[in-house]
């Protein structure tokens, strides 16, 4: 039985008869104690599933249950300030008109026993000093600012926490190390969290569960490695990072490709099949080595790395074009003959 | 060397800009030290008036029960139509603004609309339907469907400018709809709430007309009462100092309420749609709500224009007359509209190229000015012509005057917004393409601003088309606009003669109160 279970959820916006389905029949199990991650382009439905889950928005059909608990069903609904579901939004949403200390005892009931003492604690658990206490919620920096909404929302002690694209709005040297922050956080609270984001490599780095979405439905939910590597179709593995997707003839647990023969990961007799590689897999051999021929088209300098245009030329006569990356120092000259190699087996999509 | 002979232009321009400036600022800031002492005059007079009585005249005069009686009755009637108003106000908008109201536009308009309906009109409506009504509970009545506009504007405009993450922030932490309205939504509506308060207070301290029909005694009324008889006496100029008093006393206590806390949206990024709140059973009594404001706040003034007229049947239109009310009300208008709006335009001008100290203390002074109602200006420019420039008494010059200073504040407000949409950096192209400061200043902001300056125009004109009380004391003699022939007629007691200048007064208001409305609007930016 996992935590929190939506089942079937919809929910459509717009006039009757013009209605647009922003979530179109979602269903998700996360675990408790777990991180999970709904990543998806902008306007595929994420913010509404949250404000589903938050209980700001009445589904229109379909089930939601946290902990054995209905929150949400046919004929029933719980609103949000009666839900133990905590929220960081964007951009804080700090109350502009209350000093830090205030805002961060919002949630607290006024006749909690020991509100004043856990106020300090609050501010201290997410890396603040207590003299910001003091302070007006423009006075602290973006980075700051998250802080005190992730100290706000923890002094429920909620069940869940739902993050909408937190890090978003900081730049990107903060982004990390807030990451990091608020993921320790939460795994010290033993908080079950839900982060909603349009950023791949953040969804993959925090979570332990990743859901992509599309259009209001998820695509695919499961572990960051598994989705990353073994995703189900052409959309999922090119929003989760750069994907190189080849033709194949699979046969005998090896996909035969420009490259070569590939050992796939699921034993299967195909005439014409795609396969999925990403791109440091493959691993670029001086002339003389083994592996596929190719030569080097084009090359353009990003500082660390340098993205390569390849062709190759098989002996079967097809030729393809593939871009790498590769590390500056040492790559290859424009019009440099070099061999591709590749590690481990290629990914067969359906 | 692109970048090098960048960064020169940009120093030369910056020195240019340091050599020009303080010559524009000198005729522009002349200008604006010129305006700003014309209207302390008034004040400045009141003040050396009650110098000049001496001590003790002056105790005698300001410490007797009468004055007692009119504070008791001014403090009552802020105290009870204030808080009527701000109440009515931010239900009012919050349904048409949050809500999921049926026909909410419409609403929100006719929620505007009462300002259309100047407040002796609500008042002469009111008192000839119950000719019985009269006194503080009258006249709080009729001041709470009069000015509760004042307050709805503001308070609705914040409302559509509220960052809904906020609520759901604080819903989010286990806060109820009524808590979060109380706890997040009304303390962000402070400022606009403080706002329009002051002004529904002001108004209610300036009024005349409202509370003459109703028999209260206010400040003002007993002003022009005291004048009536004795002229410019004494006792007039102490009543207008204890007024001012009153009028600072609110300026103080808007100051205080308001105080220095920072509402604007903390965060980033574009604010979330508002997803209005569903009413649901409630809706009809909010619409029967709805619908009996508009009845006492615009029914009973068209019913009763109506009936009259329908009384009066075709002898109450002596053309002759009205187009001669009319025809003053016009040049009066149009002639202080045109003069107050030329007095702003160094004021607003300063106050968007030049901030700085002197134009805080300058324009705090036009603030103040702002707040003295009619009757005080024109007091003072009454014993002033009479004693020292005989030949201006009772002139087009005086009145226009009076009407510049005290219709000053609104053409600044109305010209500061679209100044400030004005980039400086066409004022400078203009310079760098030869023309002299004040004509660069003239071909570009002061072009560009012409939409400010006709809407705050035109609310200088729905001012002086509604004034009563300094037009009635400075205009020149056989001068009758239209609120002059319809007071003069609703004196004597000849409802249906006052008729036909309600209704014109009305209609000609009607779009001047859209045009706030549309601003209003603008300002919070749909």
């Amino acid at each position: 039985m996992s935590f929190l279970e939506l089942s079937g959820l919809r929910k459509s916006y717009g006039p009757v008869g013009a209605r647009v389905a922003a979530v179109n029949g979602v269903d998700l199990a996360v675990a408790s104690g777990s991180r999970t991650a709904i990543v998806g382009p902008s306007g595929c439905g994420k913010t509404t599933l949250l404000r589903l889950i938050a209980g700001f928005e009445r589904p229109d059909a379909g089930s939601m249950e946290l902990d054995g608990t209905l929150l949400a069903g046919p004929g029933s609904f719980v609103p949000a300030y009666r839900r133990p579901v905590g929220l960081v939004a964007q951009d804080g949403a700090l109350f502009p008109h209350l000093s830090i200390a205030a805002n961060i005892g919002f949630g607290i009931a006024r006749d909690t026993p020991d509100r004043q003492a856990r106020i300090p604690e609050l501010i201290r658990l997410v890396g603040l000093d207590e003299a910001f206490l003091q302070r007006r919620p423009h006075q602290l920096s973006g980075g700051q600012q998250q802080r005190v909404a992730l100290a706000r929302a923890l002094a429920r002690k909620p069940r869940l926490m739902l993050l909408d694209e937190p890090f978003s709005a900081l730049d990107t040297g903060l982004r990390a190390a807030m990451r990091k922050t608020v993921a320790g956080v939460l795994e010290a609270a033993g908080v079950t969290t839900i982060l909603v984001t349009h950023d791949q490599e953040e969804a993959l780095s925090f979570a332990d569960q990743v859901a992509v979405m599309r259009a209001g439905a998820l695509m695919q939910a499961g572990a960051p490695r598994d989705l990353y590597l073994r995703p189900r179709d052409r959309m999922v593995a090119e929003f989760l990072g750069e994907a190189i997707i080849l033709t194949a003839r699979v046969a005998d647990g090896h996909a035969h490709c420009i490259l070569g023969a590939i050992p796939v990961d699921r034993d299967a007799q195909h005439q014409t099949a795609e396969i999925l590689l990403r791109p440091e897999q493959i691993g670029l051999q001086p002339d003389q080595a083994g592996g596929a021929s190719a030569v080097v088209t084009d090359s353009e300098f990003s500082g660390p790395t340098c993205t390569l245009t390849v062709e190759v030329a098989s002996g079967a006569g097809e030729a393809g074009t593939l871009v790498l990356r590769h590390p500056s120092a040492g790559a290859p000259q424009v019009g440099t003959r070099i061999r591709l190699t590749v590690s481990g087996s290629a990914h067969l999509l359906s | 060397m692109q970048a090098s002979a960048d960064s020169t232009l940009i120093a030369a321009s910056a020195s240019r800009r340091r050599r020009t400036a303080p010559s524009r600022l000198s005729w522009i800031g002349l200008a604006a030290v010129l305006v700003t002492l014309l209207a302390l005059i008034p004040l400045g007079f009141i003040l050396w008036v009650t110098v000049q009585t001496g001590w003790e005249t002056a105790t005698a005069l300001i410490f007797r029960p009468r004055v007692g009686e009119l504070l008791v009755n001014t403090l009552l009637l802020e105290v009870l139509a204030v808080p009527a108003c701000a109440v009515l106000s931010v239900a009012l908008a919050w349904l048409t603004e949050r809500s999921d109201l049926p026909g909410a536009r419409l609403w929100a308009w006719l929620c505007v609309a009462p300002l259309a309906v100047p407040a002796f009109i609500h008042s002469y409506a009111w008192v000839s339907i119950v000719p019985g009504l009269n006194g503080l509970s009258a006249g709080a009545l009729v001041s709470v469907l009069a000015y509760f506009p004042f307050l709805y504007l503001p308070v609705s405009a914040a409302l559509r400018r509220l960052d809904p993450a906020l609520e759901d922030a604080a819903a989010a932490l286990g806060h109820g709809p009524w808590s979060v309205f109380f706890r997040v939504v009304l303390p962000q509506l402070r400022l606009a709430l403080c706002g329009g308060a002051l002004l529904v207070g002001l108004h209610l301290l300036a009024e005349y007309g409202l509370f003459v029909f109703v028999r209260f005694d206010t400040f003002t009324t007993a002003i022009v009462d005291q004048f009536q008889s004795t002229f410019n006496g004494p006792a007039a100029n102490m009543l207008a100092g204890v007024l001012i008093a009153c009028c600072f006393a609110l300026l103080a206590l808007e100051m205080l309420a308001r105080g220095d806390e920072r509402y604007a949206r903390v965060g980033f990024g574009a604010a979330r749609r508002l997803v209005p709140a569903s009413l649901g059973r409630a809706t009809w009594p909010c619409l029967l709500l709805f619908a009996l404001v508009a009845l006492l706040s615009l029914g009973v003034p068209f019913y009763t224009i109506a009936r009259w007229l329908l009384a009066g049947g075709l002898q109450v239109w002596r053309l002759d007359e009205i187009s001669a009310a009319l025809g003053h009300t016009t040049v009066l208008a149009l002639g202080g509209a045109l003069l107050a709006t030329l007095a702003a335009i160094p004021m607003a001008w300063l106050s968007i190229r030049a901030p700085g100290r002197l134009q805080r203390v300058l324009e705090g002074c036009n603030y103040m000015v702002g707040a003295l109602p009619g009757v005080v200006v024109a007091l003072a420019l009454v014993t002033l012509t009479v004693r020292y420039l005989l030949p201006l008494y009772q002139t087009l010059a005086t009145i226009l005057v009076a009407y510049m200073l005290m219709f000053l504040p609104r053409a600044i407000i109305s010209l500061r917004a679209s100044i400030a949409q004005a980039p400086v950096e066409l004022e400078q192209a203009a310079m760098n393409l030869g023309r002299k400061p004040l004509d660069a200043l003239w071909s570009t902001t002061i072009r560009l601003s012409a939409p400010g300056a006709a809407a705050g125009m035109a609310l200088v004109a729905l001012g002086i088309l509604n004034e009563l009380t300094a037009t009635q004391m400075l205009a020149p003699n056989g001068t009758r606009t239209l609120a002059l022939a319809f007071w003069a007629y609703s004196g004597e007691i000849d409802y249906a003669a006052a008729a036909p200048y309600a209704l014109i007064m009305v209609a000609a208001s009607l779009p001047l109160t859209w045009l706030l409305y549309v601003q209003s609007k603008k300002m919070a930016g749909q």
